[in-house]
């Protein structure tokens, strides 16, 4: 009784929708229904080369970015929470790009990056070197993006640390300063231990972000140059509203599920553990 | 530790601060400098006004500031109830399904709703939502993820206590309120932060679910802005958004003592 | 007492005045993109407040959908769910699709009269090559440019070239390139001669190159493309000879956004680029340019670019007679003359430039006729079936090709067997 209306609009907005999707990826040739069901859109998945570059990117953006968020917000949380001058001010830098909107900041970037007139390069420039084409040469493109997401990221996990930091016992330090232990023996086998839980919410949310994150994209590169920094959601987005390929969109969707189902049993087995455990 | 390696990280930490802080100064740069210095720095550029007011008199800026405040705070207080609702009948009630429940709901987690936006956009306009605040808050009210998390933290609230309440007589939603939500406020704290900045910040089921300034949020209404087609202007961007993000940030930095603080207590109980 | 029945006799004659409207209003929901800047909502609503002044019977509701792919995510969403949409400013080159999908109907059902006739007759050709399918008007221009060449005359004059004789040939480009292409003292570029945008858009730029060789990258039922017809590899060669082998355009991707940017702030003394920016680049360069038509390979040549307004199917008598007025109202001479002037788009029609104000405008300002005088040089826009893949095609292509991952042979042969793979269900 107490889940129906939770429920309701699960079904309305998730469930439903998600199912016609996947009828649509059976069913679907462009943006009209067929009578009968084929594989033609999953066929298609196997042959396209894009998918495969799409997707490489995709991964690697994760790979890349989630960690990097992390270890920065942790490095971030440290800080701001010891003894620092002027740690409200380090704080509100860090939080800041949280409540910026990403359409607008992604447009400062893109100022950033441009390649003649860019900060970036002006900067390089300073120093005698002739600049590098940010998000048009196809080895940078995506580095470029991710730089971009960290930034957009990191503060916004620190929160998180840092209130998972003001948890722990002062007891613990000091028994570790009897001890004589060192910072980062004091870290690894105090500190970051207890942050675990907060790093597994963290990571589900990171995760999670770097797949359906792609606001920035629509500024910066639009997935290009020739692909380099296209990701899986945009190209998904790119399927459906440019090419108006719903049923091909739709399959795409469904195998973008299924990855981010595995990735989410994965955490989730982990998570289970975790809180059974205290 | 010795005295180099503290230098250096403090000194790392100011470098990443400024930094992270560094497109926001950028924004200020901009915004109050003519157009021709956006891209070039000099310590004589004469200061104007001119972008805020040439910003303010294109887009109604209060009218979307209204909008998304409105919207956010609708999503939020529905998720926050609705998510406790459910959260607590996974946790504590027996029925037949839970389980099949709980993955049904765990299943929201993966689906991205941008992805169904045709889909959805079909349901809001068969319910006359289009173009209003709750068209554009409605599919996210459920959230799976606040369910989940709320599941969890009840899951850890002991037993004893809502059978002490039980005999008092509660009722099931006053063993809600007097028992589960004071015990899980953290973690309402870290959802509520979660949805704000997502919801805040959300643009393109916004962009195609609203059609007039009557629901417009600030994110589309930034929009016309950056169009990337056109060729940018960084001064007038960079005055919109301040305008823009001024008030939050102003807030945050007004109150942010009181807001980590209120974070951190929360963390301690 | 006596004033509260005052008040009850003053709302029930409101109510009645209410209930009983002198005339139905026909309302209108046109959606329109808004790709080039804030600005021009103002001036879309200026227009739009005159047609309702002048039709008190018409209620026009234009919203703003962002840029042309949004504003097709929207209206697309919009019809599939049946909310009420008469009309739309969408990309010229969506027509085909559009077709597919059943969404449009063509003008030449819904003019009727002698005069809607010589209307539909009135605008230049080459704007309707686009929006002519199978003998059928479906799409009547209004947000249209050509790609023209904006350069910086101060430049010209510094490298001791004559300002009035911008470079009329692929060979005088590379030529006057080299010239105005100048290093610092580390040897890195501070002036490039020239650019060529080649992100959002690179199709469309790949389709002035390829017409100033005399070759056209689709035929007219666009089912067919010629992406490596040795002419058009011979036009991506030469856009990558502009980068590598005469040095005076860099190499790699050139962003579309920032483009504009670059020439304002002397960057680059020549750039390729919409004549829809020609009023902000007035607005804003503090320097004395010029604007030409792009220089001729065999020969002079630019594709035509933009929006026209399309009917969609589902609307009621009232309503396409409505949307008829609206859309004769928009690109009438007077209205297309003020949008040209205040944007840089084309005036649609002969009648327009003949009108004083745009007479006197471009007596003053002579850039604003160069994009019309192109038109007789110019060729439709890559529009096929399937025409957003086919145009990602061939945009990777290019990009491959400009980033020296791909040579234009291999890369265009590639793109052209998919696209034939893609198009062969519509032949």
């Amino acid at each position: 009784m107490l889940l129906l209306p939770a429920m309701c609009l699960l079904v309305t907005f998730t469930h439903y929708p998600v199912v016609k999707t996947i009828a649509r990826s059976f069913y679907g040739f462009g943006t009209k229904w067929e009578s009968k069901a084929t594989l033609d859109n999953y066929r298609y998945l196997l042959e396209d080369e894009v998918l495969m570059q799409v997707l490489y990117n995709s991964f690697l953006y994760a790979a890349i970015t989630v960690p990097v968020s992390i270890v920065l917000a942790i490095a971030m949380a440290l800080w701001v929470n010891g003894k620092m001058a002027g740690k409200g001010l380090l704080r509100t830098a860090y939080f800041t790009p949280t409540v910026l909107p990403m359409i607008s900041v992604a447009n400062i970037w893109l100022f950033f990056y441009s390649p003649e007139i860019g900060l970036l390069n002006k900067l390089l420039g300073v120093f005698g070197h002739g600049g590098v084409n940010w998000l048009g040469d196809p080895s940078v493109a995506l580095y470029s993006l991710m730089a971009m997401t960290i930034w957009k990221e990191a503060g916004f996990f620190m929160i998180f640390y840092l209130a998972a930091l003001q948890t722990i016992d002062q007891n613990l330090y000091d028994a570790a300063a009897i001890e004589n232990a060192g910072k980062w023996t004091v870290f690894r086998r105090v500190t970051f231990p207890l942050l675990m839980p907060t790093t597994l919410f963290v990571l589900v949310n990171a995760l999670l972000n770097a797949f359906k994150l792609v606001d920035h994209l629509f500024i910066l590169t639009k997935g290009g140059p020739n692909n380099a920094s296209n990701l899986l959601l945009y190209y998904i987005f790119e399927n459906a509203f440019s090419f108006f390929d719903t049923a091909y969109a739709s399959a795409l969707t469904v195998l973008l599920l299924l990855v981010l189902v595995v990735l989410a049993l994965l955490q989730f087995g982990v998570i289970e553990k975790r809180v059974h455990y205290r | 530790m010795n005295r180099l390696t503290r230098i250096v990280l403090v000194s790392m930490a100011w470098l990443l601060g400024f930094v992270w802080l560094f497109p926001l100064i950028y924004a200020i740069w901009a915004a109050i400098h003519p157009a021709e210095y956006a891209t070039k720095f000099s310590l004589f550029a004469p200061l104007t006004m001119d972008n805020f007011k040439e910003a303010w008199n294109e887009a109604p800026f209060l009218r979307y500031m209204i909008n998304t405040v409105a919207i956010t705070l609708i999503i939020l207080t529905g998720q926050l109830v609705l998510c406790t609702l459910a959260a607590y009948a996974l946790a504590r009630m027996e029925f037949f399904g839970r389980g099949l429940m709980f993955a049904l709901v765990l299943m929201q987690l993966m689906v991205v709703p941008e992805i169904l936006i045709v889909e959805n956009y079909q349901t809001l306009a068969g319910l006359n939502l289009i173009d209003t605040y709750w068209g554009v808050a409605l599919p996210y009210v459920a959230s799976a993820f606040g369910i989940f998390l709320l599941r969890q933290t009840f899951k850890t609230v002991p037993q004893d206590l809502e059978n002490a309440a039980k005999i008092e007589g509660c009722s099931v939603l006053a063993i809600i309120w007097k028992v589960y939500v004071p015990l899980a406020k953290p973690t309402y704290l870290a959802f509520s932060l979660v949805s704000i900045s997502y919801h805040w910040n959300n643009f393109l089921w916004p962009l195609v679910v609203t059609n007039t300034e009557k629901s417009r949020p600030l994110t589309v209404g930034m929009s016309i802005f950056g169009a990337p087609e056109s060729g940018v202007d960084w001064s007038i961007i960079s005055a919109g958004t301040l305008i823009s993000v001024g008030p939050l940030l102003i807030l945050f930095i007004l109150f942010q003592r009181q807001f980590v603080q209120s974070f951190m207590q929360a963390g301690i109980k | 007492m006596w004033m509260k029945s005052v008040k009850q006799i003053a709302l029930a004659g409101a109510l009645c005045a209410l209930s009983v409207p002198v005339f139905a209003k026909t309302e209108l929901t046109m959606f329109y993109p808004v790709a080039v800047g804030g600005a021009l909502t103002k001036i879309v609503d200026g227009i739009v407040a005159d047609f309702e002044s002048e039709n008190p019977d018409i209620s026009v509701n234009a919203i703003y959908a962002g840029n042309y792919n949004d504003a097709r995510v929207k209206a697309l969403a919009a019809l599939q769910s049946g909310e009420p949409a008469q009309l739309s400013v969408m990309f010229s080159i969506d027509v085909h699709e559009l077709m597919d999908l059943d969404a449009i109907v063509p003008f030449d059902d819904v003019v009727s009269t002698q005069e809607e006739k010589d209307w539909l007759a009135g605008f230049y050709p080459a704007l309707m090559e686009n929006g002519v399918v199978e003998g059928k008007t479906y799409g009547v221009p209004f947000q249209r440019s050509t790609i023209v060449m904006y350069y910086n005359k101060d430049m010209f004059r510094a490298a001791g070239l004559d300002p009035e004789k911008p470079p009329t040939s692929w060979e005088e480009l590379a030529e006057v390139g080299t010239a105005l292409t100048k290093k610092n003292a580390d040897g890195n570029v501070a002036q490039w001669g020239a650019m060529i945008p080649s992100t959002g858009y690179a199709y469309w730029m790949f389709g002035a190159l390829t017409k100033q060789q005399g070759q056209n990258l689709m035929n007219g039922e666009g089912n067919e493309t010629y992406f490596n017809h040795p002419k058009v590899i011979q036009a991506l060669d030469f856009w990558k000879d502009l980068g590598s082998k005469y040095a005076v355009m860099p190499e790699g991707t050139i962003e579309w956004g920032t483009l504009r940017q670059n020439f304002l702030e002397q960057k680059t003394a020549i750039m390729w680029h919409s004549t829809g920016n020609l009023t902000t680049v007035k607005k804003n360069a503090d320097f004395d340019f010029g604007v030409a038509m792009l220089p001729a390979g065999s020969e002079l040549g630019s594709p035509t670019g933009g929006g026209n307004f399309y009917l969609f199917k589902d609307a009621d008598e009232a309503e396409r007679a409505a949307s008829l007025k609206l859309v004769k109202f928009m690109t009438s001479p007077e209205q297309a003359a003020r949008w040209s002037i205040a944007t840089g788009y084309m005036g649609v029609s002969p009648a327009a430039y003949e009108t004083t104000e745009l007479t006197e405008y471009v007596k003053t300002f002579p850039p604003a006729a160069v994009a019309r005088d192109q038109l007789q040089h110019a060729t439709a826009e890559l529009s096929t079936y399937q025409a957003g893949r086919v145009r990602k095609l061939l945009d990777d292509a290019i990009q491959s090709v400009l980033t020296g991952q791909n040579t234009a042979e291999e890369a265009l042969n590639s793109a052209q067997k998919q696209a034939e793979r893609i198009l062969s269900r519509y032949k």
